[in-house]
Parts: C-alpha cells; sequence; structure tokens
C-alpha cells in the first residue's frame, strides 16, 4: 500500500469515527438539499436543462482547439495578456514573474481551486509575495493553514466557536458565536487588503470563446474587488473551462448555483472581457489570462473519460456522496474532493498512486444522477479500477480468484470445501479477527452468518429417501 | 515550439479519437442551445407579470424593490433612505437617472465616470447607479462599466441603489444577455456584472450574513 493509499486509510478511519463532524456536516447539508431541490423544482424540466448542459460542455469539448484559438483572439483584441502554461511550474513562473516585474508590494486572491492544484501561494510566498485569501471561507482555512474542505464551501468542517477562536488568535478580534460578528471582523481586515493591493489573482468559471470574456460566480463580492483595486489582475483558467457561447451563460449560471449551493443564482455574476478600456474609471491596467492544461489533456485523450472535463465545479457530487460525508473533504489528500476528485486524480497525479480513491465509492451512483452535466461518475471510477488492474495486475486477487473459478466449476471440490468450511466454522471465534482469522477483513467488525448445517443437495437426497 | 503550438497540440491528438456523445432525449431538438428558456424557470409575458416576477425574486434575495410613478417619487425615496442612514457622502455615475437624484440629495459626491481615489470612496455611505437590465426570472440587475461608473462603485459601498427604467425589464437572463450584445456589437466594456441581492456569505455554518465584503444593501427603483 503507498502512503497516500496509507494516510487516506488512517484520515478516514478517525473522520468516520467522529460523531461531532458528522453532525455538523449533515446539518451543512440538510438545509442544502431542501434549498437545491425547492430551486431544481422551479425549472420548467431540470432533466431537459441537464441534457441541454452535458450537450453544451460536450461540444465545448470536442472542438476545444477551436474555442481555445477564438477565446484567445477575442481576448488579446482588447488587450488582454494571454499566458499558455502547459503545467503547474510554468503558470507559477509566469505569475512570480509578473508580480517581480511590477515589483508588487501585496496579493489579494479570489477563491481559485485551479491555484489550489498548482500550490500558487506556496510560489507566491516563496518568492517573498505577500498572498492574502479574500473569500471568507477560503481566508479562515488559510489562518488555520489548511488546504480547502470542500471545493465549494472551504470552511465547512468548522464550528463558530473554532473560528471565533482563530479570529481572537489571528486577529485580536473579540470572541463571539455570531457569525454575522465573526464575518464582520474579516470584512474589516480584508476592506483594508483590497485597498491597498497591487495584484489581484482570481480563477474563473467559464471562458467565453464568443465574446472571449472571463465569467465569474461569486456571493461575497471579494472577487469583484480584487479585480476592481488592484493595478494587475491574473486569471488562472483552466482549459476545460470554455462554453462556446455568450448565451449559454443563461443556462449554466442559474443551474451552477442550484446544483452548487442551494440557490436560484449567485450574488454576483461577472464577465471581465479585458484590463480598463478607453474611457473607464478604474479597472486594472493589465490583465493576464493564464491557461492551463497541467494533465487535462491527458483526461481528453482518454476518450471513455473525456466528460470528466465537462465539470463546472459545483460540488453537487460532494454533497451527496455516502463516502464524502463520513470521511469528511480532507481525508482524499487531493485539490478535488469527493467523486469527482477521484475521478481526474489518477489522471492528473498517477494512476497507481491515487488508485485507491477509486475504490473510495459505494457505487451508489448517487454522484452520476445529481451532476448537472452529466458526467458519468461512478462508472468512471469502475474505468480506473479496471486501468488500474490491467497496469499492474494485482496477482494475490487473480489467484484467489481463479481458486474460486477453479472450485466453482467442479461440484464435488465445491462439496467438499463447504464440509470443511462447516467442520471449520465453529474454531473461527477462537481466532475471530487475528492474524490467523482468514475472514479477519469483515469479522473484525461484524459477525459472520453460520453455514447452514446441511446443504440443500444433502436435504433434497434426505426428502427423497424418505 | 511555442506553449501555444504544445497545448493545441496534445488537444489536436486527444481529439483524433472520438468520444461517445451524451445520450440525449428527443426534446433537445426542440430547443437548441441558444434557447434555453424552454427548461429554465418560467416567466409571464405581460410586463405588468415580469414585473411582478421580478418583485417576488428580488425580495426572495432581500433587496428592497420599489416601482416609482415618476422621478419626484424616486427623489423622495432616495431621500427617506439617506436621512434612515445618515448618509453623508455618496459615490456616483454621472447619467440622466442619477443626475436629478443626486442634485436633490445635496450631500457630498464622489462622481467616478473620470477616475476616483479609492480612499474616497470607500468612505461613502451608498451608491447611485444606473443599470443595463433588470432580469425578471432571476431578480438580477445587469450592470456594465458606463452604466455603473465603473467596476468598484457598484461593489464598495455599504448602499447600493439602482435607478431603472420600465423598458430595461427583460424576461430572462438569455434576453438581458442578447440586449447587452445589440448593443455594445464587438466594442464589449471590460466589466459586465448580474447582481442579485446584496454581497452576501454562508462559510460559517452555512448561515447566511448579508454584507459579507460588498453592499449589506441593495434598493432598485423602477421609473416609468
Amino acid at each position: 500500500m503507498n502512503v497516500y493509499a496509507k494516510e487516506f486509510n488512517e484520515s478516514a478511519r478517525r473522520y468516520t469515527a467522529d460523531l461531532r463532524h458528522r453532525e455538523l456536516i449533515q446539518k451543512a447539508l440538510a438545509g442544502y438539499y431542501a434549498k437545491r431541490d425547492e430551486f431544481k423544482n422551479r425549472f420548467q424540466s431540470w432533466p431537459g436543462a441537464r441534457d441541454l448542459a452535458a450537450e453544451i460542455k460536450w461540444e465545448a469539448i470536442n472542438h476545444l482547439d477551436r474555442y481555445l484559438d477564438e477565446f484567445v483572439s477575442k481576448l488579446e483584441a482588447r488587450g488582454t495578456k494571454v499566458f499558455w502554461a502547459p503545467g503547474a511550474q510554468e503558470a507559477r513562473d509566469y505569475i512570480v514573474g509578473v508580480a517581480r516585474q511590477h515589483q508588487v508590494r501585496a496579493i489579494i486572491k479570489s477563491k481559485s481551486m485551479t491555484a489550489e492544484e498548482i500550490h500558487l501561494n506556496d510560489a507566491l510566498e516563496k518568492a517573498g509575495f505577500e498572498v492574502v485569501e479574500s473569500d471568507l471561507g477560503e481566508y479562515i482555512v488559510q489562518l488555520r493553514e489548511e488546504p480547502p474542505y470542500h471545493l465549494v464551501f472551504p470552511a465547512m468542517h468548522l464550528t463558530r466557536q473554532q473560528i471565533s477562536d482563530l479570529f481572537h488568535d489571528k486577529l485580536g478580534s473579540e470572541p463571539t458565536n455570531n457569525p454575522e460578528d465573526l464575518t464582520m471582523a474579516a470584512r474589516r481586515v480584508l476592506r483594508r487588503k483590497y485597498c491597498k493591493a497591487d495584484m489581484g489573482i482570481s480563477g474563473a468559471n467559464f471562458a467565453i470563446a464568443e465574446t472571449g470574456m472571463i465569467s465569474i460566480t461569486e456571493n461575497e463580492g471579494n472577487a469583484r474587488l480584487t479585480t476592481s483595486l488592484p493595478k494587475i489582475h491574473v486569471a488562472l483558467v483552466g482549459i476545460e473551462k470554455v462554453l462556446p457561447r455568450l448565451s449559454d451563460l443563461a443556462l449554466f449560471l442559474p443551474m451552477l448555483a442550484t446544483a452548487g449551493a442551494g440557490q436560484s443564482i449567485t450574488c454576483y455574476n461577472t464577465l471581465y472581457g479585458g484590463p480598463r478600456q478607453p474611457g473607464e474609471p478604474d479597472g486594472p491596467e493589465e490583465f493576464h489570462v493564464v491557461l492551463l492544461d497541467n494533465r487535462r489533456t491527458e483526461i481528453l485523450a482518454d476518450a471513455e473519460q473525456r466528460d470528466a472535463l465537462h465539470c463546472i465545479r459545483c460540488g453537487a457530487c460532494l454533497n451527496v456522496c455516502p463516502i464524502f460525508k463520513n470521511i469528511g473533504g480532507h481525508s482524499y489528500g487531493t485539490t478535488y474532493q469527493g467523486p469527482i476528485g477521484s475521478v481526474i486524480t489518477p489522471h492528473l497525479r498517477g494512476l497507481q498512486d491515487w488508485k485507491h480513491l477509486s475504490q473510495a465509492s459505494s457505487l451508489c451512483g448517487a454522484c452520476t444522477e445529481t451532476c448537472p452535466v452529466k458526467i458519468n461518475l461512478h462508472h468512471h471510477l469502475l474505468h480506473n479500477r479496471r486501468n488500474a488492474v490491467r497496469a499492474q495486475p494485482a496477482r494475490l486477487e487473480k489467484l484467489i480468484q481463479s481458486a474460486f473459478v477453479l472450485m466453482m466449476r467442479r461440484p464435488k471440490l465445491y462439496q467438499f470445501a463447504a464440509r470443511m468450511g462447516r467442520l471449520a466454522q465453529p474454531l473461527q471465534p477462537l481466532v475471530r479477527g487475528t492474524i490467523l482469522d482468514p475472514l479477519r477483513a469483515w469479522t473484525k467488525t461484524r459477525s459472520f452468518p453460520p453455514l447452514a448445517q446441511k446443504s440443500f443437495r444433502e436435504l433434497w437426497r434426505e426428502r427423497k429417501a424418505s | 515550439m511555442t506553449n501555444r503550438e504544445i497545448i493545441l497540440g496534445r488537444v489536436r491528438e486527444a481529439l483524433k479519437v472520438a468520444a461517445p456523445h451524451p445520450v440525449l432525449r428527443d426534446s433537445l431538438a426542440a430547443a437548441p442551445a441558444a434557447t434555453p428558456q424552454k427548461w429554465l424557470p418560467p416567466v409571464g409575458q405581460t410586463m405588468e407579470a415580469q414585473i411582478e416576477l421580478f418583485r417576488q425574486n428580488a425580495e426572495a434575495l432581500k433587496v428592497e424593490f420599489r416601482v416609482c410613478a415618476n422621478v419626484t417619487e424616486a427623489i423622495q425615496h432616495v431621500k427617506k433612505l439617506a436621512a434612515a442612514g445618515g448618509w453623508k457622502k455618496i459615490g456616483r455615475q454621472r447619467g440622466e437617472l442619477t443626475d436629478p437624484v443626486a442634485r436633490e440629495l445635496s450631500l457630498l459626491e464622489v462622481p467616478t465616470d473620470r477616475g476616483y481615489a479609492v480612499d474616497d470612496l470607500e468612505s461613502c455611505d451608498a451608491a447611485l447607479t444606473e443599470c443595463e437590465a433588470l432580469v425578471a426570472q432571476t431578480g438580477s440587475v445587469l450592470v456594465s462599466a458606463p452604466s455603473a461608473g465603473g467596476r468598484a462603485l457598484s461593489v464598495l459601498p455599504p448602499h447600493h441603489v439602482v435607478l431603472a427604467r420600465r423598458n430595461q425589464m427583460v424576461p430572462d437572463l438569455t434576453t438581458a444577455l442578447l440586449r447587452v450584445q445589440e448593443k455594445f456589437k464587438d466594442r464589449w466594456p471590460s466589466f459586465l456584472s448580474f447582481i442579485s441581492g446584496p454581497s452576501r456569505t454562508g462559510d460559517i455554518e452555512r448561515i447566511l450574513v448579508l454584507g459579507a465584503h460588498g453592499p449589506k444593501k441593495l434598493t432598485i427603483l423602477l421609473l416609468p
């Protein structure tokens, strides 16, 4: 078992036994389910909307070269600087380079999972720049020096008490158990940061090819401030974010809000098409778009799983996943948690190191059913299992399987084995759960059902005889 | 080889193998990509129905929405807001709807249209802007850099007041996007935003708090 799988198992075991964690997550998600269903039901047809969304994303991803070209040429025509980053290193180097070139003093950042993926903050901090996360949840986990717990709700694993203690510690604010007071404490600190920052970094939810714009979805207004006040704006955009037409947003904005947060629409859905244009009073003098591949083209090359690139990072699959709800976001040890993370991480970071995530599934299919763009998530977990075994066969498992097949093909052998099993079972409690117990993986926490004293064949024979 | 060629090369190589097309219902043929309205929440045909739907959606988003019979009524209402909020200074965009209101308010003003000092705008008690469209389907206001005095005015002060005309009410997001597309053609402003209620967060135990980083209050006044 590799180190990632080991850490995963240990963390999963710890979280699963943590009843406080379970209660917190269940309570947070109960409100989400109710609101999500309420707003889904307002659609004339949610299934119809999903079909159309899947179709539009299919069109975009399967003509990605054409749409990327269109997106970039439109952006460049209005003075945006576009950098194509084949990997994480190139993206980090470019962004650090922009900060150095402008002798930036303070950087404000709005939420971006893509930036988490390439560990951008670490790189900027190592280069000597201060980076402050401005999304409230991200700010909280940044102060705690831990990664986001959830794609969309980074601090959903924390209680208000924990956050109050954290703010008291790090910001010197008065202890309180009122979420509003806590939010205002962060607002005061971050206001000063926005006004002082000379570089803003954001992600993007969509890249519109037709008009050369990025679209950013948020509730707090932190992304809007991040992209309004500093003199440089850098947006880090995965190449899969492309949508063909501006009008596609009319479908994707309400779907993202409903699936992602249980809202009819999020508070701010903003389109940025360039740096400050002539006649405009504010906005950055420079706008950089960093287009990131970082092995997304490997998912693209796997035609079977290509639809994983349809993902709009709404987090809906996490919210319904029985595994996520029990083991929590941090157990995954990945940037992207939950079912979508388990599908794409093996592509992004290596199949053999991350194949254990494909086993962390009950294959119930709740993720596939909830996905607004119809990614075949639970089947992709099976595809990853198959691919992992194909590349590196599990010898012991293979041996056990062939022994089983051998036995099932020979009735005499089967009967003999069943008889031996019946004889041996009374002895099993003596070794239960220990190394001598052949069934210990099962019997450590459960009892094994008793084998019938007589087989069907025996009963049948007796009956005929009488 | 440039980075662009590297990435596009990888993309083209990958796309040589076709991916299975998503399984789609027949109904999709009846609603091509450009018309998602068929699936989205329904909107009434008449202006009255749309104003009513906008009111319901806006109120659910904690927006104060008011239909004003004329400019005088709008002025009276903004004066009331100013008195209640103890406004001393407002940031504003210059336009045919905002000018008469600002004149009557006679407060300190930070007009943003030709540039401003950030600290000056940050210390304003309210922002007064116009917009591009109001969206009945979602209760959203669509603003752009020219109609909202730039990027920051509509997000920095704690109370945002929007003045809109009746003919700016559109049924849905599709129509709103089409409207700005026709208006700006290829001369897009660098910034457009659908604003749906005052700034909010649910990051602490998923409990709703208004005024996370942007305005705590949003008022929309609909003029004839």
